[in-house]
Formats: structure tokens, C-alpha cells, sequence
């Protein structure tokens, strides 16, 4: 019996009713993964542990949640006696002593982690480029890109390879490669899930959550990796709710609020119908959409082009050559082993980054950029507030277009406006799903929802109401042709 | 030309905290190089700080005893520099909004007061420590120290000159070990500070160039230090020559400060607010429990050891100059029920010893036990009062127990009226001139007996004995 496309669901039944055993499931998941190994979506494969835990489990059966469910890793946490690279070369060796509490809270529910997912170095990036460990391909199309930069892991479900994967979103990195390979990811309330052991890009920003085929896949999985974490203070000591629980609620009445200042005019005239298409299918589920104002709205990309930089710029200054990680070879000096390890270490794409952002903190231009860029961020969130006064959620394409071709876009400000629809959530700490809508030349293309502070329920309960009714979501590439 | 010294200085107290100020290890002193560090220390990545509010309850402590601001809500902020032992490449520290705002304490300097303010005191991590003389040719890094919490004290430049730095200083010391929010063990580093040194003329309303004296930890190099520095800079002044802004470094070998790095090639730190932590909130009812907490300070002792015991004011500000003499005082006063003897014997012998091997009472071998058992002896004429003096000399080298030793070395006073009329008539036996001529009214000859009597015994007589038997005897 196949396992590839399988959702969660599916597969734990299946294990219920030893259709398969859980050392076969495994089996045929290491199996896939050879099976699609051009995709490139691991770094680190987990394999003799994993089959380990899934014989154990064949012997004594638990009642986890999650018991068996193969599930792949991005490789930004860290995961203990486990290689972990961040996607970098400065990491290329390190091996972690302890685990994020997102792989302890899904690994102790059951979960079998089969591998590190392969991502943009240090998150940096939107086409998953940008990796030491080479690019990513979409399951979709050969040369096309999965997004990023949880490319690995949006690549990895997409393909049918396992139900789900952990992500991790700073401007949309769960979002956009979930919408590019057409599958579901929802970056939570900021706080709601623990950055313990999260390898940081930009702390105000990282995000957890989860990336699966569905709803309500992403909905189970939440309920595991939420949790209030006394190891990381900004983490919400909020109560957690039973994801699944109101998914089926009726969504009539519901108010959507549309993005006045978001010109959809300017983007291809097939991503505007498959836009509109949702709109006119949430509409004949009973949801009004309501035009909302957003002003600063237009100041998103440039605010987080400064803050995230800001933040990384300091969160990478640990990765020195000293401690751990890669160190140049013969070092004449302290300064010598500090700017070889880096400058060997590090790729293009991240100098970048730490160069922007210890430019807008140095002395005389912090109060031009990194001031006026969180005062700004105020003003968004602000805008938020104002807009959730009058509407339930608000609904935005995910991204600008579907998948791209590899090394087509070689301007870093072009790519950067990738995150455009995206990226106001992060700074905003609201949650966000990305949900498959359509296809533009059979290349799929998700749809944006943005919830207000804390109101995932709501935003998974409207979201699996279009899954209910439609079926974007349950369509799989087809991947033998090319392979 | 008059020139005017302008100092200012950066006081780094190293909090008491079981654990550090941002992980759950110990910051126990002198264990072997990095076994007190945990993931936090150590800069892994994906390790994230929390906020030990230990930490915070110390520094208000310091806050309130400085009649400072308190900020209840209080921010960290990252100081970014590279250096082996700052694992995490930034220092978390307070920039913006320190949790002590504006305080001040008043300091001594032969016996005049002064008031001087202090801009705040934030809080801080340490670093680790870099060890360049052990492996050949590459440096060690130990991270026990990193994390430990600190409490950065920093004074307006209202200090005029070294000596009063050096009260400053002190007086810092003497608070933070009443506060009990740290050991004051300034050889382990637990007080170092930073000395800011510039020269003015006198009729100038601007500051002169400053230079920064980095990391001094003993009352006497800060002292050495600052005048060097003074000396140094008028001289570059007088010359027609300016001061650079930079820090310095003091060498207590040579005597002398040195260039670490001019203005120009210092780090820009890029602070902005630490993203990891929250702002930290300390709510009405800590402080109030805090406040209800608060020791009695050296000031307060003062006065209540004049107004309890009758004590003289310098007296009374010799026994409440430390926590530990103070202690000492009043332990001792109320088991010996004798707080004049316990306060003069404190005043003068001990406090001449403490001087004169420079050392405070808590790391002499003196204990509370031994000296009570001193002043009981003396009260109960068990010895003289002279017996005592070399008897403590004795105690303050070896630490022996008072009792045996006066057992040992037999030094019993004689009680015994019978044996001292048989010294004191061979002694006026044997000195028939001075008996002639104090009958002839030469009674200020009278001490020459005692004196005598005395020196036969050894110091054992009683002197009041001594006196009353010889007055029997002479007539």
C-alpha cells in the first residue's frame, strides 16, 4: 500500500488498523526520499535512528497523538547527537548537545523525525538559493524553484514524501514555499511556539509552525508544538486551545477584510483570477468581504529589510570560529581566524545581510534606520488593530506569482519583494496561513489569510472550510515524467 | 596655572547570586575551566537568556540604599564586540533603561563630607576570561565567569582628586557588603573599577579631554593610578600639548598608565534592545518586600551604637565601618555584657593590627568565640590587662584558643594575697633608698614598686591587688 501523499490522518489510521507496521511506514519513507533524492530537499537524513524508534513501537504500541508519523525537520533547530547547518557552511560540522523544544514536544508525542530539511542559509532567502547544501527543486516543475526558505521541507510534503515538516517563518518562509509547492503552513501568533533551540535569524521575528498537505494536518501538528516554554521568555503563557476542534464550524457571516492599499492590478492577470475565484468561493460559503485600510502597509518590506538584518547581524556574530562550527585552517591571528572562518563560512546572501545590519545599528545612522524602522512597525501593527475592529481576518494572495525558474532572478531587491505580502504578519507578530487556491500554468498558488493575535482557531476553522469545498489542496505533482 | 582634576567612575560589583544572570549555572568562585557553564554560557545556537530576578532584587537593594530612582520597568539591550571569551559576539547589558536611575552616597575624607551623585547603576553579564600564558603560542578561553551578574555603578564626575576616589570606592564597598548583594572579595574580582581622569583649569566651565583607566581592583592602585594620571596629563597640558581620549591601562609594576586604544579605533558597540528578553517588570509588591528587607546601613549603625553603648563618634564609626566588625561588636557586647571594653579593645589593639597587616576583621583569624573569651579573661582577672595585649598578639598569629593558651603559657594571673606580700616585701627590702625617699613625700616614686612587683611576676599581678598590698606595706 502506498504511503506517498498520504496526510497525517490517513497514516495514523492506517497504523491503527496495521494496514502497514510502523517499521514499514518508515522503511517507505527513507524509501521516497532515495525515490526523490534530485529534489534536494535533506541535508541530514536521521535513518537508523528513526527505524529504531519505529521498531520499538511495533513492539509496544503507545497511544501518543502522533505515534509513528515520519516527519521532517528543518534543519534551523537543532536536534541532539543530529547534524544541524542552518543551511550554512559555518555549520556544516556542528552537531548539537540538546533538541528545540519543538522537536522534544513533537518527538514525545510520537513523531519520528526522519531527516533535516534542507532551507535558504541561515532562512535568508525566498528560492531556497541560497544554500551551502545546494538548491532545492519544486516537485512541480524541474527547474523550478520550492521557495523559500523552508524549501526543503514545502518540497519534502509536497512530494508526497512525508505528511508534514516543521518550518519556520521571519518574513513568510513557511508561507511562501507552502504557497510555491502547493501545500498548507501556518506561522502562528509570535510567542505561541517555544524559539528554544530555533537557530535565530531575527528574534523578533522567527516564528515556528508547521507545513503538511492540510488544514487539518497543520491544526494536529499545532497542538503539539504549541506550548509555553519558561527557556524562552518572549514564548506566550497563554492557554493553548484544541486546534481541531472547531474546523468544521460554519463560516457564514464571517467578515474578510480585503487590502485597499495591495494594487493587485499590478500582478499577472492569472494570479488576479485565482484570487478573485477564492474570493467568490468564500462568498458562496456565507463570507462577507469588507475593503480595509492598512496605510503604512507600503513600508513593510523596507521596515523589514531594516529590522531583520538589524537582528541577524548580531544573532550570527556567535558563529566566530572559536566554540563550534568551522574554523579556518591555520589562523595567523585572533583576526585573521575571525574574518577567514567567516568570510569561508558565510555565503553571499548573508554577508549581505549582517553588512545592512550593522550599518543601520552603527553610531549616527541608528536613529535614521533601526529607530524609525521599529516606529514604523508600530504604525503597522497599529493599522492591524484598526482593521480587526471591523473584519474577522484579512485575505491576500500569498505571494506575487507561482514558482519561478532557478537563477531568474538574480536582483537581491527583487527577490526581497517576494516576501511583500507576507512579511506585514511578522511584523506585526499576527498569525498567517497559506492555503492552495489555484494554478497558474499548472503551477500552484496559494492564498494568504491573516488572523488577529492569538486567533489561529479561527483562521484554520476558515481556512479547512475552503479545503472542505475544494480541492486544490489534494492535487500531487507529477513527478515520474521528469525524474 | 591652577588646574582642576575632574573624575568619574565605572564600578563594577559582582552580584551574589547563586546563578548567573541569564542561565540556570552556578557562579561559584575558582572551579575548573568551564564546567560552570550551560548552553546559555556557552552561546550554543538556539540558546536563549532568561532573567534571573535574583539579580534585580540585588540591584534595587543598591538602588534604595542610594535613595536612587527604581525603574519598575526596566530593558536589556546587546553590546556587540567580538572577543573570544563573549560567547554570544555581544554582551547583554542595560542602555537605555537601567533598573537604578539617579542616587547618590555620601563618602569621608579626613572627616569631612561630601555628597556625590551617582548616574545609575545598571545591570549587566560578565565575560569570560582569556588565559594567554598557559598553552604555547594559543589562548585559552575559560567561560566559568561568563554570565555572572554584575551591577555597573556609575558616578557623576564630581570627584575631585585620587584620595577621593579612593573614599568613593570604599564607600561603594562598605554599602554593597552591607547589602549583603555582594562578597566584596576584591582579590577574586568581585569589585573592579573603570576610572575616568581629566584636568581643567580652574576658571574653565568645560570638561577637559578625558582618558579611561580600565579595570582597577585594589584601593591602593586606584589611588597610585588616578595620580599618576593626573601628573601625567597636566604635564602634557603645560607642554602646550592636549590629552588624547582613549583608555588606558594601568601597569601596577611600572606605576604608570598605558595606551590600550585611542577614540578613533574603539568599538562602535551598535546597541540596540535585546530582542530575546521582554522588558523586565518588578511589581509593587516586590518592592515593598524588598524595602521591608533592607538591612540597617553603616550610617544608621553609627548612630545607634552612639545612642545604645555611649560610644564616641569615631568610635562608633570604626565599629560600624564593615558588616563583619559590627557583627563582631555587637556579638560580642552581648555575650561579655561589656560593650566599653569590647569597643575600646576593638578601637585600639585589633583595629592597630588589621592596619597594620592591612586586612579586614573577616579574614583575620580573630574569631567571635576566641575574643569574647579574651574579654572575659580580663574581666574576671583571670590576666592583666597587659597579659592581654601579648596574649592577642598571640591569637591574631596562630588562631590558638585563648584559654589554652593561657593554660600553656601560664599565664594565670596571681590571685594569691599571700605570695604577693612576700614579692612586694622583697622588693622593699631591697631597694631602701626609693622607700626613704618616697616617706620623705615622693609619692610619685609609688610606681617604681608596682613597676618592680610587676616585673618579678612576670605580669601576673593583679594590679589593684599589687597597689592595695604595697600601700599596707610602705606605710
Amino acid at each position: 500500500m502506498s504511503i506517498q501523499f498520504k496526510t497525517i490522518k490517513e497514516l495514523s489510521l492506517m497504523l491503527e488498523k496495521k494496514d502497514i507496521s510502523n517499521h514499514e511506514l518508515i522503511e517507505e519513507t527513507f524509501n521516497l526520499v532515495e525515490k526523490y533524492d534530485k529534489l534536494n530537499a535533506f541535508i541530514t537524513l536521521n535513518k537508523e535512528k528513526a527505524l529504531e524508534k519505529a521498531k520499538a513501537l511495533d513492539n509496544k504500541s503507545s497511544d501518543l497523538a502522533l505515534s509513528g508519523i515520519p516527519i521532517a525537520q528543518k534543519d534551523l533547530f537543532v536536534t541532539k547527537n543530529l547534524r544541524t547547518t542552518c543551511g550554512s557552511n559555518i555549520l556544516s560540522n556542528f552537531i548539537p548537545p540538546y533538541s528545540a523544544t519543538v522537536i522534544e514536544n513533537l518527538e514525545s508525542s510520537g513523531c519520528i523525525s526522519i531527516g533535516k530539511t534542507n532551507m535558504d542559509e541561515f532562512a535568508m532567502g525566498s528560492s531556497n538559493e541560497t544554500s551551502f547544501f545546494g538548491k532545492v527543486n519544486n516537485p512541480w516543475g524541474a527547474n523550478l524553484v520550492p521557495g523559500g526558505s523552508s524549501g526543503g521541507s514545502a518540497a519534502a510534503v509536497a512530494a508526497g514524501i512525508v505528511p508534514a515538516a516543521t518550518g519556520t517563518d521571519t518574513g513568510g518562509s513557511i508561507r511562501q514555499p507552502a504557497s510555491l509547492c502547493g501545500i498548507t503552513g501556518i506561522k502562528p501568533t509570535y510567542g505561541r511556539i517555544s524559539r528554544w533551540g530555533m537557530i535565530a535569524f531575527a528574534s523578533s521575528l522567527d516564528q515556528a509552525g508547521p507545513m503538511a498537505r492540510t488544514v487539518e494536518d497543520c491544526a494536529i501538528l499545532m497542538n503539539q508544538m504549541c506550548s509555553h516554554d519558561s527557556k524562552d521568555t518572549t514564548s506566550l503563557d497563554e492557554a493553548i486551545p484544541d486546534f481541531t476542534k472547531n474546523l468544521d464550524k460554519e463560516i457564514k457571516g464571517k467578515k474578510i477584510g480585503i487590502v485597499k492599499e495591495f494594487d493587485l492590478s499590478k500582478l499577472d492577470k492569472n494570479v488576479v483570477k485565482v484570487f478573485e475565484e477564492s474570493k467568490k468561493h468564500y462568498e458562496s460559503l456565507g463570507v462577507e468581504f469588507i475593503e480595509v485600510s492598512l496605510p503604512n502597509i507600503s513600508l513593510s518590506v523596507p521596515t523589514y529589510y531594516v529590522v531583520a538584518p538589524a537582528e541577524c547581524s548580531s544573532n550570527l556574530s556567535r558563529f566566530d570560529g572559536v566554540k563550534y562550527g568551522k574554523r579556518c585552517e591555520n589562523p595567523k591571528d585572533l583576526e585573521d581566524l575571525y574574518i577567514r572562518s567567516r568570510s569561508e563560512g558565510f555565503g553571499d546572501e548573508v554577508k549581505r545581510r549582517i553588512l545592512i545590519g550593522a550599518y543601520v545599528l552603527s553610531a549616527g545612522f541608528y536613529d535614521a534606520y533601526y529607530k524609525k524602522a521599529q516606529q514604523v512597525r508600530r504604525l503597522i501593527k497599529n493599522d492591524f488593530d484598526d482593521a480587526f475592529k471591523k473584519v474577522d481576518l484579512i485575505m491576500t494572495p500569498t505571494t506575487r506569482g507561482p514558482a519561478f525558474e532557478a537563477g531568474s532572478m538574480s536582483d537581491p531587491i527583487e527577490m526581497y519583494l517576494e516576501d511583500l505580502f507576507t512579511v506585514p504578519a511578522n511584523l506585526a507578530g499576527l498569525p498567517g496561513i497559506s492555503i492552495p487556491s489555484g494554478y497558474v500554468d499548472n503551477k500552484p498558488l496559494g492564498l494568504q489569510l491573516i488572523g488577529n493575535s492569538l486567533q489561529e482557531e479561527q483562521l484554520l476553522n476558515v481556512a479547512h472550510n475552503f479545503q472542505k469545498t475544494t480541492d486544490w489542496h489534494l492535487k500531487t505533482p507529477d513527478m515520474e515524467i521528469k525524474s | 596655572m591652577s588646574w582642576e582634576t575632574v573624575i568619574g567612575l565605572e564600578v563594577h560589583v559582582q552580584l551574589s547570586t547563586k546563578t548567573k544572570l541569564f542561565s540556570g549555572a552556578s557562579t561559584g568562585f575558582g572551579a575548573e575551566p568551564n564546567t560552570q557553564v550551560d548552553l546559555v554560557d556557552l552561546g550554543l545556537p538556539g540558546a536563549l537568556p532568561v532573567v534571573n530576578k535574583e539579580a534585580f532584587y540585588k540591584a534595587i537593594r543598591f538602588g534604595l540604599a542610594t535613595k536612587a530612582e527604581i525603574n519598575q520597568v526596566s530593558m536589556f539591550d546587546r553590546k556587540n564586540y567580538f572577543y573570544p571569551d563573549l560567547p554570544k559576539g555581544y554582551q547583554i547589558t542595560q542602555m537605555e533603561k537601567p533598573i537604578v536611575g539617579m542616587g547618590s552616597i555620601t563618602i569621608d575624607v579626613d572627616g569631612k563630607e561630601k555628597l556625590i551623585n551617582i548616574t545609575r547603576a545598571h545591570l549587566e553579564e560578565d565575560a569570560g576570561k582569556s588565559i594567554h600564558d598557559l598553552f604555547d603560542g594559543e589562548t585559552g578561553v575559560d567561560l566559568n565567569r561568563a554570565g555572572t551578574p554584575l551591577l555597573e555603578i556609575v558616578s557623576e564626575p564630581e570627584i575631585s582628586n585620587a584620595k577621593e576616589a579612593v573614599a568613593y570606592f570604599k564607600a561603594i564597598h562598605q554599602l554593597v557588603t552591607f547589602l549583603d548583594i555582594c562578597d566584596g572579595n576584591m582579590a577574586q574580582g568581585s569589585m573592579r573599577c573603570d576610572v575616568n581622569v581629566s584636568i581643567k583649569k580652574a576658571e574653565d566651565k568645560e570638561l577637559g579631554t578625558r582618558a579611561e583607566i580600565k579595570n582597577i581592583n585594589s584601593f591602593k592602585f586606584i589611588e597610585k593610578a588616578i595620580n599618576f594620571e593626573i601628573a601625567r596629563q597636566i604635564k602634557l597640558l603645560e607642554k602646550g600639548e592636549s590629552v588624547v581620549q582613549e583608555t588606558r591601562l594601568y601597569d601596577s609594576i611600572k606605576n604608570e598608565t598605558r595606551s590600550m586604544r585611542s577614540k578613533e579605533a574603539a568599538n562602535d558597540y551598535r546597541y540596540f534592545p535585546e530582542p530575546d528578553l521582554l522588558p523586565v517588570v518588578i511589581l509593587d509588591k516586590e518592592l515593598e518586600e524588598i524595602i521591608e528587607g533592607l538591612p540597617e546601613l553603616p550610617k544608621e549603625k553609627e548612630k545607634r551604637f552612639i545612642d545604645e553603648h555611649n560610644l564616641e563618634v569615631s568610635e562608633a564609626r570604626i565599629l560600624s565601618s564593615s558588616k563583619a566588625m559590627a557583627e563582631l561588636f555587637e556579638k560580642a557586647s552581648e555575650k561579655t555584657k561589656d560593650s566599653n571594653l569590647v569597643a575600646k579593645w576593638l578601637v585600639g589593639d585589633i583595629s592597630a593590627l588589621l592596619n597594620k597587616d592591612n586586612i579586614s576583621i573577616e579574614e583575620s583569624k580573630l574569631s567571635l568565640e576566641n575574643f569574647v573569651k579574651l574579654i572575659e579573661r580580663i574581666t574576671d582577672n583571670t590576666i592583666s590587662g597587659k597579659i592581654a595585649k601579648s596574649l592577642l598578639e598571640d591569637v591574631w598569629e596562630t588562631g590558638n584558643d585563648v584559654d589554652n593558651l593561657i593554660q600553656e603559657k601560664g599565664l594565670v594571673q596571681i590571685q594569691d594575697e599571700s605570695v604577693l606580700e612576700e614579692i612586694a616585701t622583697k622588693v622593699i627590702q631591697s631597694n631602701e633608698d626609693q622607700v626613704a625617699a618616697y616617706k620623705s613625700g615622693k609619692d610619685r616614686i609609688f610606681g617604681f614598686f608596682v613597676g618592680q612587683v610587676m616585673k618579678e611576676t612576670q605580669g601576673k599581678a593583679n594590679p589593684k591587688s599589687v597597689n592595695d598590698i604595697l600601700k599596707k606595706l610602705l606605710g
